[in-house]
């Protein structure tokens, strides 16, 4: 067999562990945005103690391994669930939920220095027309530091979609654990591994391509117009 | 001109009341009374690093006093139960740096008020910019980001930013200062307009042609305190205070007599 009729077929199955690899950076990018904006906004605006405790959220998921999350989330809380009365998760949400309460972390750090690096200048002119605080977030400082953010989100869906195939270890077929397995059971390691590779690939480069587009489209005019010198 | 006669100004529309303010160990305010009569336009002069900004600031409680009372017409400011965005909405305020924002036309930046503060709809709130920007002669530049206008039309935004509020006064806090010597005929230019069509307002400012031209009052701060206020006549001509006298020689000395005309 060829490489490439092997490559058609053990294709369905990588393919379908595609989509849960995408799944898994989907919902963890997306719920992890959420999360994360929410803890940015907390570290910057809230009072000592919520800043505080977004702040210890934060320093301990970046502090920890995100396997060790996603062990501890599968594995370890079941029996507190069910000590609650609740169903146990399925890998898949478990994985997606240790994959989003990761990513917030980071986002929330990133979002948090775009914030600051808005200057003071902007929060006293939204002031002083009468906007309440709220709302010069909301319309003022988000909208330019979700700009500067941008290319650092970018770095960070990425890892988040390379990082996603840490959930092999709670035995959610995602695409590295499909190749692994392909791998052990066809014996064309190399093979397996190199389809991965390009899948992983074809990926990375599409999402980049997405964002470089988001990132040309949302720039503001006049700003940050880049000039090369020699 | 409006020099020396004041019998076009109304009653009082705010009132300033022995305002101080210390950042860690400066005290910055120490002790500052003030009355601003409606139509009236008050040019607050003094070197630098004797509270005049921080007078501007306390007004409107971007930054809050220690202690004293500001009034807008009869509501006290500085009470605690005073709805500071309402306060706020009816006092304009003109940043020596603009402080565009910097991800909004030039419509969208005097507008976003209107539609936010003042609840109009977008329809009226669009209009109502396009006018107040047409108004500073803006109006072909409506579609313009902050970065793609010069530090003069900045400004000039920012003031139609002001007036499109319906503000009952406006504080300018050294309006043209950030601005180089070619651009500042035509913010003051605007301004003068606004001064001579009754505006209230209250400018921190070192263009002594603006103060001569169209200050009913001029201010004379230093150390945190007013040391003379009365007319640009008075002033110009026989201050009081033999400080002031040097100063005024200084200033103009140091940035001629530009006035905009």
């Amino acid at each position: 067999m060829t490489f490439f009729e092997f490559a058609g077929t053990v294709m369905p199955r990588f393919l379908a562990a595609v989509a849960v690899t995408l799944e898994l950076t989907a919902v963890g990018v997306g719920a992890g945005l959420v999360l994360g904006l929410l803890l940015a906004l907390t570290r910057v605006y809230a009072n000592r103690v919520l800043s505080a405790i977004a702040n210890i959220y934060i320093q301990f998921m970046r502090g920890t391994p995100l396997v060790i999350q996603v062990l501890v989330i599968y594995f370890g809380l079941p029996p507190y669930f069910k000590a609650v009365g609740l169903k146990p998760l399925s890998s898949l949400a478990a994985g997606c939920l240790a994959m989003a309460l990761n990513s917030a972390a980071y986002q929330a750090e990133y979002i948090r220095g775009a914030i600051q690096a808005i200057s003071s200048g902007q929060m006293q002119a939204a002031r002083s027309m009468g906007m309440t605080k709220a709302q010069a977030v909301r319309h003022v400082i988000l909208p330019q530091a979700l700009r500067i953010v941008l290319p650092s989100w970018s770095n960070e869906l990425i890892y988040t979609l390379l990082y996603s195939s840490t959930v092999y270890f709670i035995g959610l077929e995602e695409l590295s654990y499909a190749s692994m397995k392909v791998a052990s059971k066809t014996a064309r390691v190399f093979d397996s591994y190199i389809i991965a590779a390009v899948l992983y690939l074809v990926m990375v480069v599409f999402l980049s391509r997405i964002l470089s587009y988001a990132e040309t489209r949302l720039r503001i005019p006049g700003l940050s117009v880049e000039e090369r010198g020699r | 001109m409006p020099n020396g006669k004041e019998t076009h100004l109304g009653d009082v529309i705010l009132r300033v009341e022995d305002l101080h303010k210390r950042y860690g160990k400066d005290e910055i305010l120490k002790g500052v009374s003030l009355e601003l009569r409606r139509g009236e336009t008050k040019v607050v002069i003094g070197p630098s690093g004797t509270g005049k900004s921080t007078l501007l600031r306390c007004i409107n409680q971007l930054s809050v006093p220690d202690k004293g009372r500001v009034w807008l017409e009869d509501v006290e400011i500085t009470h605690a139960r005073t709805n500071i965005n309402h306060i706020r909405a009816q006092i304009g305020f003109v940043f020596q740096d603009f402080n565009l924002f910097n991800h909004l036309t030039a419509l969208r930046n005097v507008s976003l008020g209107l539609l936010k503060v003042k609840k109009m709809t977008s329809g009226a709130a669009e209009a109502r910019a396009r006018e107040e920007l047409a108004r500073v002669g803006l109006a072909a530049k409506v579609n313009s980001f902050p970065a793609e206008l010069s530090g003069g039309q900045k400004q000039r935004v920012s003031i139609a930013r002001a007036l499109a509020m319906d503000p009952k006064l406006i504080l300018f806090d050294e309006p043209t200062s950030a601005l180089d010597p070619e651009l500042i005929g035509e913010v003051l230019e605007v301004m003068i307009q606004l001064a001579r069509g009754g505006m209230t307002m209250i400018v921190v400012s070192h263009e002594m042609g603006f103060a001569r031209a169209v200050a009913d009052r001029i201010i004379f701060m230093e150390g945190g305190g007013i040391l003379e206020e009365g007319t640009p006549t008075e002033l110009f001509t026989c201050p009081r205070c033999e400080r002031t006298g040097q100063f005024l020689r200084k200033i103009t000395e140091l940035y001629g007599e530009t006035d905009g005309q």
